[in-house]
């Protein structure tokens, strides 16, 4: 259990593990995510199910280096490493209905994410328009895999390294004004990304999920760590979603608890107790 | 030291325990604890059993004790409790056991709990304690137990004596419930509950961490496509309750339940040798009286903040902690603040926590629970200069397993509905501890964990 078959470098800092779990490919849905602890002084890193095969057993997460622990994963575990644990199925699945026609944004490594979301829904008989962003075309991840499950795919860079240069909301908002009307627009990626999809689709009144990556500890309800406001509502992600209305979504307030631990993780002892410099 | 007065417990002084997690009890020594066992009286009718919700021969094993028989002493023990040195620490014996014993009447009772603690402490440092895998006369049939706290853990120990194939399913990566993650170091060192959780598993129990029943499985599934034969939810009650007040999400405000994760389960007190962080303010308010309270406070006090308060609606008198907790946080230079009821938490442009708003209150008229109502008084908000916020409001139960088992009986409050053998809705469904009964103690969870048991061991020979 929890052996890594694969390891591919996707992008730079960005990495695909294929994980042996056979009972999370067997129950899990789009949607969900798992929480991975990799060795005895690893925190809890809550990480999106990018795809999974029941018949192998094996689930797909991208891993893209930004913190401490993600670095430490990145650069240490290979092929045939085992992760010490590995939860899930956790969250809600995605609901996954025919719409008519959907639109998927995905954004830097929430692409990943997105794909699996998108192949159900294509297979749910929507007509599936994909957009996805990247800053630039080295970072640009799931191509090939987004343009096997979406009807349409658009491209988008920051700096125009490939397709469209801007950022993803502009086709979005292009598509609107020239009166498609999607069932669901669904946004994973950033949270500025997420909160300017939720911009660009209000005044058209286009059904908005965002897919919300908050601060987790346990992942099963019992801490509220990953309290977000939905509306009037207190929600926690791990539980009640972590999707949600991105209508509704405070993500003021997303962004301000994401910077919890910004101190935490620029200490001197940035390795997060991981090399020598703290063995005493 | 005859008569009417208890041996003391030597402790870590307050000024130097409250920068450390080691523990603050140090435990009898062999000669005090045979002093105060001596203490008992023996009575033909011992009424402290009684009181004790697992019911321990709690005569017998003192006087095993008193005859220096600690092997006898550990296994009368273990007879009836799996977790004694868990129990000698953490049980509110001044409640239970302690409360019955007729010395009480005139003194001080006889100090069950400590020597409870000494017996088990003992057998486990000489190894007097270890369980000689023996062949037991197996069942055949399977038992799902939900969850690793103390009412699972009691339930699997005496499944497993029965002779069942137990498996035990934990959602967190290590088990032992509040056990592990909500109650710290300084009142019960990890490595004691990891002692009388391998010796289960000695027994032949199985456990198996990282399995979410609700999401990995469903009940369903755990009959169906695993072939149980009957299930034993022992959820507890893990979903912490928040006040709804302003400010809530302010960066520095944890429920009780996330701050002693991050340090108990996580090892934050150790940061950053270990990876999980915890942010640790400079004046504390920790909102609530329970013992889970009194654990945040000295807790966040140890991690260096300088002024810790515990905010209590209510007077000292009806704080629900137990006497000798709060008694330990004050000598540890935690603030009571009672009478005095939060409204709003107040925060920096950043989002960060720096004042809460409060006002006094008075008791008026006792309720149905006989606890006198706190009043409002009028003109007396008041801001409290302080950055951190650790609401420690009570939990209750987790929706998850409700929300996959439709069939499965819940009242209004959430918890499973269950009769006092904790049979459920569901023929071959059992329920126990804090899901049932909303959060109480470790001992009467334990206690319902193995009236299950029997329950369960009845409802399978009956087949």
């Amino acid at each position: 259990m929890n052996k890594i078959l694969t390891k591919i470098n996707l992008a730079p800092q960005v990495y695909e593990f294929i994980i042996n779990a056979p009972l999370i490919a067997h129950k899990c849905q789009p949607g969900q995510f798992v929480i991975i602890r990799t060795d005895a002084n690893s925190e809890r890193l809550p990480l999106t199910i990018a795809d999974f095969d029941r018949i192998s057993g094996t689930i797909t997460l991208i891993v893209q280096a930004v913190g401490n622990s993600t670095r430490y994963f990145c650069d240490n575990f290979q092929v045939n490493d085992v992760i010490l644990d590995v939860v899930g199925p956790l969250g809600v699945p995605s609901h996954i209905e025919n719409y008519g026609t959907v639109i998927c944004v995905g954004g830097g490594i929430g692409v990943a994410p997105v794909y699996p979301i998108a192949r159900a829904l294509k297979e749910a008989g929507n007509k599936v328009i994909s957009i996805i962003g990247a800053r630039n075309k080295d970072l640009l991840i799931f191509t090939e895999k987004m343009n096997n499950v979406s009807d349409q795919l658009i491209i988008t860079t920051d700096d125009g390294s490939a397709g469209i240069q801007g950022f993803v909301t502009d086709p979005l908002r292009k598509l609107l004004e020239e009166g498609c009307k999607p069932g669901l627009v669904l946004a994973i990626g950033p949270v500025i990304m997420m909160r300017n999809v939720a911009e660009t689709t209000r005044p058209f009144k286009a059904p908005t999920t965002a897919s919300l990556n908050t601060i987790m500890v346990d992942g099963t309800g019992m801490c509220g760590g990953c309290r977000v406001k939905v509306g009037d509502n207190n929600m926690f992600a791990c539980v009640d979603g972590p999707e949600f209305d991105a209508h509704l979504v405070d993500f003021d307030n997303l962004v301000q608890r994401q910077q919890m631990y910004k101190t935490h993780e620029s200490l001197e002892y940035g390795c997060g107790g991981h090399c020598k410099c703290v063995e005493e | 030291m005859r008569g009417g007065v208890r041996n003391k417990m030597p402790e870590q002084p307050a000024n130097i325990r409250n920068k450390n997690f080691n523990e603050v009890a140090l435990g009898y020594d062999l000669n005090t604890a045979i002093d105060e066992a001596e203490r008992c009286l023996n009575c033909k009718n011992p009424r402290c059993v009684a009181g004790c919700p697992v019911n321990v021969e709690i005569p017998n094993f003192i006087q095993a004790l008193i005859a220096r028989d600690l092997k006898k002493a550990i296994d009368i023990l273990k007879n009836k409790n799996s977790l004694p040195a868990v129990c000698g620490r953490v049980c509110p014996q001044e409640s239970q056991c302690e409360k019955n014993c007729i010395l009480g009447i005139k003194g001080d009772p006889v100090a069950i709990g400590r020597l409870e603690r000494f017996v088990a402490d003992f057998a486990r440092d000489k190894k007097l304690d270890s369980i000689q895998a023996k062949p037991l006369t197996t069942k055949n049939k399977k038992i799902a137990i939900v969850g690793s706290g103390p009412s699972g853990l009691a339930a699997a120990g005496d499944l497993a004596k029965l002779g069942y194939a137990v498996t035990i399913f934990e959602a967190l990566h290590e088990p032992g419930g509040v056990l592990m993650y909500g109650i710290p170091e300084f009142r019960l060192p990890k490595e004691i509950v990891r002692h009388e959780i391998k010796q289960l598993r000695d027994l032949g129990v199985k456990i198996e961490p990282n399995i979410v029943i609700g999401r990995t499985f469903t009940i369903n599934d755990l009959f169906n496509e695993e072939n149980f034969d009957a299930v034993y939810v022992g959820t507890g009650a893990g979903l912490p309750h928040f006040m709804q007040i302003e400010g809530e999400n302010l960066n520095g405000v944890y429920s009780a339940n996330e701050f002693l994760t991050r340090v108990n389960l996580m090892g934050a007190y150790k940061f950053p040798k270990v990876a999980t962080p915890v942010f640790i303010g400079k004046k504390a308010a920790v909102i609530g009286a329970g013992n889970v309270a009194m654990d945040a406070a000295r807790t966040a006090k140890r991690l260096g903040a300088e002024q810790v308060y515990i905010v209590y609606r209510r007077s000292e008198e009806e704080m629900p902690a137990r006497k000798e907790e709060i008694e330990h946080a004050k000598e540890e230079g935690i603030e009571l603040k009672v009478l005095t009821a939060p409204l709003k938490i107040t925060g920096t442009p950043n989002g960060w926590v720096n004042g809460m708003e409060c006002c006094l209150m008075q008791l008026g008229e006792p309720d149905q629970s006989g606890r006198r109502t706190p009043i409002e008084i009028e003109n007396s908000t008041h801001l409290l200069d302080i950055d951190m916020v650790i609401m420690s409001i009570g939990q209750g139960p987790n929706p998850l397993i409700k929300a996959t088992t439709p069939d499965l009986a819940i009242n209004k409050r959430g918890n499973i509905v269950a009769d006092e053998y904790g049979q459920t809705s569901i023929p071959g469904v059992f329920a126990g501890g804090d899901i049932v009964t909303g959060a109480a103690t470790v001992i009467s969870a334990m206690g319902a964990g193995k009236k299950a048991a029997q329950a369960i061991h009845q409802y399978l020979t009956k087949e």
